[in-house]
């Protein structure tokens, strides 16, 4: 941290003027591939500010599918011109700024944490709106120009996904039937693909921010790509994310007509809820070869803890989801 | 031999260290991992229970499904994933769909008892 908070208030100085301070410099999550950290600017004259800086750690580089800081803050400020709630990119940093791969942002209030906002009394009014404010969000997301975007910003439509999910599963040689089966059923319910569009691709609970009012902001861009505006609306309704609420398919909160209600309203196209299923499926199959990645990580060494060796025991919520919604049943 | 404490017992203490003694009083990330690996000493406890007639049953499960009586489980298992992978069995097999379900609810019961999609 104290590497960080001497070119971090030097930037400040720079952009604010020489009175800025840093102040409260805290760590909010952090993964192999990138870090979030909270802080309160102290500017002489003004009331303090907090702000979040984001960065990929100095000794790595974009790991997986991740497409960078700097991509992502140009996706983050595109999606902003059109209205999508996020937060205000306040400076994407430039090598002599010292911090990396790296942008600051504003920071935005409220809640991530599922079981919070799907629980809490005072998320209450949130969870009523939440569905509909989703859908008007991705519908704006989806309708953001791509010539605003990073020109290699990577394409990948549902079948790509799905061939690049199999491919893994193969390498990992594991004997599992319902993937199996999964994969059969997906090939043959391909839906054609629709005009590219911007996708955030981890439109979930976790990276949404919430707050007494409702969606408060959009969080977590790594994974944005081009591809199939409907992969966003079926991957918040992965049963994963419902958190044990199973009747709400929306992340637990909500319907999927609202969801859709909400999107068709800020411009979106039309759908109809069984147009999302089939991406819902892709969703949870992926889901699944997540977990058996993540277990790789542990069994290959590259992760020893045991956060990452029990992730691997999901998989088989993986395989649950996908046969209901294999046959169909209530709740998938 | 003798089993006093029992494998069940000394399982049964460990989680209850980790849960009620060590996670309190750790912080961030340290705590977090307690009850992660208490977690998974739950699972060990519950697969030690279940997983020998879970294994049987899907034995007997993938024999019918194959028709193959004398074949090991494992080697059922990658049986059905190649007939299913070159068309031999399909989705709309409602007796592959029913094997299916069964096993992987076995599995889930001891991976994670508590998920959504166990209900009915």
């Amino acid at each position: 941290m104290t590497a960080l908070v001497a070119p971090l208030t030097r930037l400040m100085q720079i952009r604010f003027g020489p009175s800025a301070e840093v102040h409260a410099m805290t760590r909010l999550s952090g993964g192999a591939s990138q870090e979030t950290w909270g802080f309160n600017l102290h500017v002489s004259g003004q009331s303090p500010r907090a702000l979040i800086l984001r960065r990929a750690p100095f000794e790595s580089s974009a790991k997986g599918e991740a497409i960078g800081l700097v991509k992502e803050a140009q996706i983050i400020a595109a999606a902003a011109q059109i209205g999508t709630p996020v937060p205000e990119i306040i400076h994407v940093c430039l090598p002599e700024d010292g911090l990396g791969d790296a942008f600051i942002m504003a920071h935005v209030a409220g809640q991530t944490i599922a079981r919070k906002i799907l629980r809490d009394e005072e998320f209450s009014l949130a969870r009523r709106r939440l569905a509909f404010q989703c859908g008007e969000s991705l519908a704006k997301i989806h309708q953001v120009g791509l010539f605003h975007l990073p020109q290699d910003l990577p394409v990948s439509h549902g079948l790509d996904q799905l061939d690049r999910y199999e491919a893994i599963f193969r390498g990992f040689d594991m004997h599992r039937p319902v993937f199996e089966l999964a994969l059969a059923w997906l090939r043959e319910h391909a839906p054609a693909p629709l005009p590219t569009t911007l996708v955030h691709g981890d439109f979930r609970n976790g990276n949404l921010m919430v707050n007494a009012k409702g969606l408060a902001a959009v969080l977590d861009w790594e994974l944005a790509h081009q591809g199939d505006p409907r992969e966003d609306l079926g991957w918040i309704c992965v049963n994963s994310w419902r958190f044990g609420i199973r009747d709400k398919r929306v992340g637990g909160f909500g319907s999927l007509e609202e969801l859709l209600a909400g999107y068709q309203t800020a411009g979106g196209q039309p759908f109809e809820p069984s147009d999302i299923t089939w991406f819902q499926a892709l969703g949870s199959f992926k889901w699944g070869i997540m977990c058996l990645i993540m277990y790789q990580a542990f069994a290959t060494k590259a992760d020893p803890s045991i956060e990452r060796a029990m992730i691997g025991r999901r998989a088989s919520e993986a395989e649950i989801d996908l046969l209901n919604l294999i046959e169909g049943r209530p709740h998938a | 031999m003798h089993e006093a404490p029992s494998s069940e017992e000394l399982l049964g203490s460990v989680i209850g260290f980790l849960n009620q003694v060590a996670a309190p009083q750790l912080s961030g990330q340290a705590a977090f991992h307690a009850r992660v690996a208490a977690n998974a000493l739950a699972l060990i406890e519950r697969e030690m229970a279940h997983k020998p007639a879970a294994d049987a049953r899907a034995q007997a499960l993938y024999a019918a499904l194959l028709a193959d009586l004398t074949s090991p489980l494992e080697a059922l298992n990658q049986q059905i994933c190649a007939q299913i992978r070159d068309g031999c069995l399909s989705y709309k097999d409602p007796a592959l769909l029913a094997a299916l379900r069964e096993v992987t609810l076995a599995q889930l019961a001891i991976d994670q008892p508590t998920y959504s999609g166990l209900l009915p």
